[in-house]
């Protein structure tokens, strides 16, 4: 029997190559390249004028249907250095509010010539379902508990610097111990930070009581903090939400603290030269109750800064000219170097 | 006007044999080799072909009073002909729910007028399904519902439950349930293992069918009342249903064609086409299951059919209702995956869950003189690719799109007439 595939599952044809949905789908390749990408971006950004015409005429739509100000915002401001088109959605302004699903929503945008969507929702697999019904580039922005792969990237990206000081990045994490901290199992920075810091080579810990770990999770765990803190290169706090209290997840946010948070006497534990990391917004007072910027190694906003090149490189990856088939260096078509001209 | 079903090769509870089978007037009137085709009668080829008592379904949502955007008694009723049934048990779950006779003997109303199988209706076990009072079993039971289940959800208060047996003892009526305990799945999306750790979804734990199956077994030593467990989808399901067995309590059990096929692996691209309940569980649940079929553990085959209009499943994975079409496939899936010898894959589908559903008295009878022409006429070798598309269904919602199936229904008789010929609906 033959004939068309009627059921609205019929696939557009675009392949996992053409998004940027997870660390995992994008594999160690891409990763790798897309770090290169990124050591290139923050060098434009670093200029007086940091505004390149690789997306000249390229439109990008953000649709944000859980609320993010900060990965908005560093989408927003990428898109715009790379000189790309953009236009943002909000699902309070949306007609999704009057009854409209989700397909004819992309539907109906993608035909008003969209290249890229990038997008971030509350279920997990809704870039999924978004590949399936257009041909535009997707960028995950976050889905539900899954997947977050452009903060990984900036994750890895900023703990590979830091760790490398003035010398160039190094290439990967071999022999880094990282402790990643928290509500692990309803994390999709958790999820995307340690697929990416394994890519690399890292050693990660994940430290979490079992209520906050995933079943049948590979990555070795401990509820000890306190027994690797001296074993540690980067200690890496995710953001305790109080509505995990509810669920009989954690007692409260004070024994969450006493456990697990990084506390002063903690800080005196560890190594100096321990990298800590936060994927922001932070809950001052229990994941963390120092100041991070009397830390003698945070990162926390060198992270936010790096995430504008890190999603420069990954819109530039899915819609420059020639981007994806070759690092920059050997590419030869339409200069990589006049895409990343002064403007 | 007489039908001859010409060279094909009976398999019923019997065992086999190569005859051809005269049916006129609703009735089987000579089974033999070699008939010679009456000049006015309807010939129905059979050679290569299997003639098997007519499939039952224990297990078939048809949507109808309620959901007619999803699924109607009569288009339903049409996929089950074509996938070879002659009875299916309208699940209760409707809007009104199967709790009164008024609703129920609508059900069978639109069942007779579409007049393609026999569509009997369920009934619930609580008023509204919502596991609080007990619906009129005497009444209902008293205008032929035999099977009473709050399928969708399990009951959950264990003193309900053991009530509901008790009061149903003298009644000559079977409780199925749907083993989940509610608890333990809310906001669940696909089965608590490995790939749900990854995918970031809600884990649906296989305790919380264990813990209800195990339950169950307890309750039912203690009253004594048969009880049918719906859509064993784990391992230890099995076990503790085999163990139960052994002791000798009336238990029956069924499987559904997607749980001995497809994994949780197939949820890896989010589709929510896949998104069932009990979900979709391991390799090592699909080979448990398999082996609880091949010894007898668990009784019969069921679709669980649940039609979804493709707008509800294009909702985001978490949002999408669970459900799979299951009807047109229901045999290609069991043929293609099943090691079973051909006579065991029809028992499951016909004459057994038709003693559960207390209808072996007109459905899955031996192909003999004198029974109703209730017959299905298989090609077991035929190779289709299944188009959603192209199912009879009102919805799109099989997991099985663009897959090679081994195993079609033919033709298919409905109280002696063929309401489907060469794979075909004559209404």
């Amino acid at each position: 029997m033959t004939g068309p595939d009627q059921t609205g599952n019929d696939q557009t044809g675009s392949s996992a190559a053409s998004h940027c949905r997870s660390i995992v789908e994008l594999g160690p390749q891409r990763v790798r390249h897309l770090l290169e990408l990124t050591d290139h971006m923050a060098e434009v950004n670093r200029r007086p004028n940091p505004k390149v015409p690789a997306l000249r005429s390229r439109t990008v739509c953000n649709i944000f249907f859980e609320d993010s100000t900060r990965t908005r915002l560093s989408f927003e401001m990428a898109a715009r250095r790379l000189s790309a088109d953009t236009m943002t959605f909000s699902v309070g302004q949306s007609s999704l509010n009057k009854g409209e699903s989700l397909r004819d929503t992309i539907e109906t945008l993608a035909a008003m010539g969209v290249d890229a969507f990038v997008v971030r929702h509350r279920s997990s697999g809704v870039p999924w379902a978004i590949s399936r019904w257009t041909d535009a580039a997707v960028v995950n922005a976050g889905d539900g508990w899954h997947a977050h792969p452009t903060q990984a990237l900036l994750d890895c990206h900023t703990l590979m610097s830091e760790l490398s000081g003035s010398s160039p990045r190094r290439a990967d994490l071999a022999g880094i111990k990282i402790a990643i901290v928290g509500d692990i199992k309803h994390s999709r920075v958790a999820r995307s930070g340690i697929a990416a810091f394994e890519m690399l080579g890292a050693e990660v810990i994940a430290v979490a009581p079992r209520t906050l770990i995933p079943p049948h999770f590979s990555t070795p765990v401990t509820q000890d903090l306190d027994t690797i803190l001296p074993e540690i290169d980067a200690l890496y706090l995710l953001r305790m939400q109080s509505e995990r209290m509810s669920g009989a997840l954690v007692p409260d946010l004070s024994e969450y603290t006493m456990r697990f948070g990084l506390t002063p006497e903690r800080v005196q534990r560890m190594n100096d030269n321990v990298v800590v990391m936060h994927p922001g917004p932070m809950n001052r007072g229990v994941e963390i109750t120092v100041d991070p910027a009397e830390l003698p190694r945070s990162v926390i906003t060198k992270q936010v800064t790096t995430g504008i090149a890190v999603r420069m490189a990954v819109l530039f990856e899915l819609l420059g000219s020639g981007a994806a088939q070759a690092a920059p260096e050997t590419s030869t078509e339409v200069g990589f170097e006049s895409q990343m001209e002064e403007l | 006007m007489s039908i001859l079903i010409n060279g094909g090769r009976i398999i019923d509870q019997t065992g086999e044999r190569v005859a051809d089978v005269r049916v006129d007037q609703g009735l089987i009137i000579e089974v033999a080799p070699g008939l010679t085709p009456d000049p006015d009668e309807v010939v129905l080829e059979a050679r290569d072909c299997v003639i098997s008592p007519g499939f039952v379904d224990l297990h078939t949502h048809l949507r109808e009073p309620g959901h007619e955007e999803a699924e109607t008694i009569e288009s339903g009723s049409r996929a089950a002909a074509l996938g070879g049934y002659t009875a299916v048990i309208a699940m209760p779950n409707t809007n009104p729910a199967q709790d009164s006779v008024a609703v129920v003997e609508f059900v069978r109303a639109q069942g007779r007028a579409a007049g393609l199988c026999e569509v009997i209706p369920s009934g619930c076990i609580t008023i509204g399904r919502a596991g609080a009072q007990l619906a009129p079993f005497a009444e209902l039971a008293a205008v032929g519902v035999r099977i009473f289940t709050d399928d969708g959800t399990g009951v959950q208060d264990p003193l309900l439950m053991r009530r509901a047996l008790e009061y149903a003892g003298d009644l000559d009526i079977v409780l199925a349930q749907h083993c989940e305990v509610a608890r333990l799945t809310e906001g669940a999306v696909m089965h608590e293992g490995e790939c749900c750790s990854h995918l970031g979804l809600p884990g649906w734990p296989a305790v919380a069918e264990e813990i209800m199956v195990s339950r169950d077994i307890d309750l039912v030593r203690l009253t004594g009342t048969p009880m049918h467990f719906l859509h064993l989808s784990t391992a230890r399901s099995v076990g503790l249903v085999r163990a139960a067995k052994a002791e000798g309590l009336p238990i029956t059990a069924e499987v559904t064609p997607h749980h001995l096929s497809l994994s949780d692996e197939m949820l890896m691209g989010f589709d929510p086409t896949f998104k069932v309940n009990p979900p979709l569980r391991t390799r090592a649940d699909i080979d448990a299951l398999k082996a609880g079929l091949a010894d007898g553990t668990i009784d019969a085959l069921a679709t669980d059919h649940a039609p979804h209009t493709q707008a509800s499943k294009e909702l985001p994975l978490d949002q999408a209702p669970p459900g799979m079409l299951g009807l047109q496939t229901a045999l290609g899936v069991a043929l293609t995956h099943l090691d079973l010898p051909l006579a065991e894959i029809l028992a499951v589908l016909s004459w057994k869950p038709a003693a559960i559903a207390g209808i072996a008295d007109r459905h899955g009878r031996p192909v003999q003189v004198g029974e109703p022409a209730n017959l299905t006429v298989i090609d077991p070798h035929q190779v289709w690719r299944v188009v959603p598309g192209s199912l009879a269904s009102r919805s799109r919602n099989t997991p099985y799109a663009g897959m090679d199936l081994t195993g079609r229904v033919r033709h298919t008789l409905f109280n002696g007439v063929p309401v489907v010929i060469e794979g075909v609906p004559q209404k």
